[in-house]
């Protein structure tokens, strides 16, 4: 099957890319900041609603069911369109769909256009296909203006530039907006007049508008927007051509499904009750044009893993990555592609599939399992039980005899057979000969860069158990603890008592 | 009650007292404890880290090993997790429904401590006696995998003498994840980080969890950098008594 392009690709493995971003500690103050507060902001906000367990649950159902007919919705979907004035487009990559706006583009004699913000856009790098083919493509969500002013790539789903801090913000526009005000402060409302003042001209001047969609109903041929701003109803509604790009896992059956999506979304992504601007349009009105380029890009290929594809329930809310502590640490850029996080880490590798992309193949080690992102996902996409199941298939497209598998199959083999494991065991108590050792070699580096090594015992439980602890009437010590910094203070084997009791208790 | 005690690997080969302090925690409360010595591992490295086919003999052995039992009890909310929502899967999808079956029986009658104490025995004062000042870590396997709530904290509470400090932004990761500690260290030292300096600012002397592995893990942080505050799993303080 077919698998994706674009930017979904990570250049280098992830742990490579954390390294940088570990490293930078205005980020890690600007990141900490942004997911504590948006954190706070959506707890609140769901838990106002009794039913919120209810409506995942629904919003879930409805993605699978979306999902299982996909074919069918995506047929209905073209004819409603279609019927209403507008012309529907399938791509089946990036390439495809970036030709087709291109041309489009073109068709339409457009300099230059809007952009509403979009990720499926971003997905297929639209703007570097429009900028090669001479026509420059401006972002008007404000974060994505001040990622593109600032030469820089998105580091989150929904907040772009939540990497940057409001003093980077005003150097940017300082040095990128040729008409601004050079005394312009770094308040939230000045920036936000001067980023209005520099679009306007773009919003008036623009023949073309691309945006993607949140949703497409396929009953209705409804497509639809959910903004805080503004700036993408502007785009929507006053160039006279509209290019909509979406992944064709965005649809829902019926009118009625929004109710549940536009309670979960803005609830999850920003946290609100209810976001600013839902725009719905439906075909084209008279005198303008409307397409819609329908993109696969490795979607179809993430279908056909049943343990992979509720992936494609996703709405793209972000919650996932503001609980994340793995992405409260690295930020976005850390994942190479340019869906980050969690979702990323599910994402990113499906769509390209994991056989020739071993840097994406890193991406499903990005987590601690901790299950954080399950929790608040408003699909219920289970993505510590994904993320397992592509490090299997990760583990499956590497070489044969890698050490990690030879290793790991050699533990498994001792721990098939209690027998095999007792002595195995046993075999642990010359790992005593290391407690000395602060630093070991590679992969155990990792572990000893940072952190103590725990002292194997003299006795395992099990040998104790069968020297005395069965013995129903044997004394048993609560057990001792093991005091930090002991591991180097420790007396010699054989030595006398270890120190004193937890408890006191009598041995 | 015949209740087995599922004494997990870690805490079998490197934290024996953690067994220890189960077996007498268990005894003390009038169950007969049993450890049958079959058992080996839960096998979830293998699985977490992209091996399921590795961990499948270990289901096997495990299965074996824990027949017939009332109660299965472990001092650890991962591997609980693992028995209760990756085994029978892993059956499953291996086409053993046979063992998928078996596994799944087992997963019923199996009990993170804290559950076990709290709903098969109802006991949340287990005449413990601890005077120390203690922060508890809320492991996230226990907290939401299995859905352990406050049990820990209802059973700390009732300890005799403790200082029970709340640790602040307790429900974030520690940053072990099993190979993920290894594989993205740079990661697990900064979540590690933010973890100890949470638990260095309750003043507390003693940080307890239910799991050895996060104890390992914070331990071993707390450890380096000679904090001089130590790691107790919780099964230590309930057997702990004047």
């Amino acid at each position: 099957m077919p698998t994706g392009r674009g930017n979904i690709s990570t250049p280098a493995k992830f742990p490579v890319l954390a390294e940088t971003a570990l490293a930078n500690s205005q980020l890690r103050r600007n990141l900490a900041n942004a997911t504590t507060t948006i954190r706070a902001k959506r707890a609140g906000v769901v838990a106002e609603l009794p039913d919120w367990q209810q409506l995942r649950a629904a919003g879930a159902a409805i993605k699978d069911d979306v999902l299982a007919h996909l074919g069918e919705y995506l047929e209905q979907l073209e004819q409603r369109v279609t019927e209403r004035g507008g012309t529907v487009h399938w791509a089946p990559d990036a390439q495809a769909a970036n030709q087709i706006v291109v041309e489009l583009a073109r068709q339409a004699g457009a300099r230059e256009v809007v952009k509403v913000k979009s990720m499926a856009t971003q997905e297929i790098g639209l703007n570097e296909a429009l900028a090669a083919a001479g026509i420059p493509a401006w972002e008007t969500d404000l974060a994505e203006l001040i990622v593109q002013l600032g030469h820089d790539k998105p580091s989150h789903i929904l907040v772009p530039a939540i990497h940057r801090n409001r003093a980077e913000i005003r150097e940017i526009f300082l040095r990128e907006m040729a008409e601004v005000d050079p005394r312009l402060s770094d308040e939230p409302a000045a920036l936000a007049e001067a980023a209005r003042r520099h679009l306007r001209r773009k919003f008036l001047l623009a023949e073309v508008a691309v945006s993607g969609a949140n949703f497409a109903v396929a009953e209705t041929g409804t497509l639809a927007v959910v903004e805080s701003e503004g700036n993408g109803r502007m785009c929507l509604t006053l160039p006279r051509t509209l290019i909509t790009v979406m992944g064709i896992e965005k649809l829902l059956p019926t009118w009625r499904d929004l109710e549940v999506f536009l309670q979960l979304l803005p609830r999850s992504s920003t946290g609100e009750r209810m976001n600013p601007y839902t725009s719905m349009w439906t075909g084209a009105t008279e005198g303008q044009q409307f397409h819609l380029v329908l993109l696969d890009n490795g979607r179809t290929a993430t279908l056909a893993d049943p343990a992979g594809r509720s992936a494609l329930r996703c709405i793209r809310c972000s919650a996932c990555l503001n609980v994340c502590p793995v992405y409260e640490r690295t930020g976005g850029h850390a994942y190479g592609s340019v869906y980050p996080g969690p979702i990323g880490a599910v994402l990113s590798p499906q769509l390209t599939g994991l056989g020739g992309n071993r840097t994406n193949a890193s991406l499903p080690y990005a987590s601690s399992l901790c299950g954080a992102c399950y929790q608040v996902c408003p699909v219920a996409i289970d993505i510590p039980s994904m993320l397992v199941h592509l490090r299997a298939r990760a583990v499956a497209a590497e070489p044969r005899y890698s050490p990690e598998r030879v290793s790991m199959a050699a533990l498994a083999w001792a721990m098939a057979d209690a027998g095999r494991w007792r002595r195995a065991l046993r075999l642990g108590r010359f790992g005593r000969l290391f407690r000395r050792s602060r630093l070991l070699p590679p992969p155990l580096s990792g572990w000893t860069s940072s952190r103590e090594l725990p002292v194997p015992p003299r006795e395992t439980f099990r040998d104790w158990w069968q020297r005395e602890g069965r013995d129903e009437t044997t004394v048993v010590e609560a057990g001792r603890s093991e005091p930090a910094g002991r591991r180097l203070a420790e007396t010699e084997p054989g030595a006398s008592q270890p120190g004193p009791t937890e408890s006191g208790a009598a041995g | 009650m015949r209740v087995a005690l599922y004494v997990t690997c870690l805490v079998d080969g490197l934290f024996p007292d953690v067994g220890k302090a189960t077996v007498r925690l268990l005894r003390r409360l009038g169950c007969q404890v049993e450890v049958p010595l079959e058992q080996t591992c839960c096998g979830q490295m293998h699985i977490n880290t992209g091996y399921p086919k590795a961990a499948l003999p270990l289901i096997r052995n495990e299965v074996a090993a824990f027949a017939g039992y009332d109660a299965v009890v472990l001092p650890s909310g991962s591997c609980t997790g693992s028995v209760r929502h990756q085994h029978a899967e892993l059956a499953e999808s291996a086409g053993d429904r046979e063992l998928a079956e078996s596994v799944r029986e087992l997963a019923g009658r199996t009990h993170e401590l804290s559950e076990f104490l709290v709903d098969v025995l109802q006991t949340t004062d287990v005449g413990a006696y601890y005077p120390h000042r203690v922060t508890y870590h809320p492991t996230c396997h226990s907290l939401r995998l299995l859905g352990v709530a406050d049990r820990p904290l209802r059973l700390l509470r009732e300890v005799a003498g403790i200082d029970l400090v709340e640790l602040p932004q307790a429900e974030s990761c520690c940053g072990f994840g099993g190979t993920f500690a290894l594989k993205n260290a740079g990661v697990s030292t900064a979540m590690l980080a933010d973890k100890m300096r949470a638990v260095l600012d309750t003043g507390a002397e003693v940080c307890s969890a239910g799991d050895s592995s996060c104890l390992m893990h914070i331990g071993g942080g707390l450890g380096r950098l000679r904090s001089g505050v130590r790691t107790v799993h919780l099964a230590q303080i309930l057997a702990s008594s004047r």
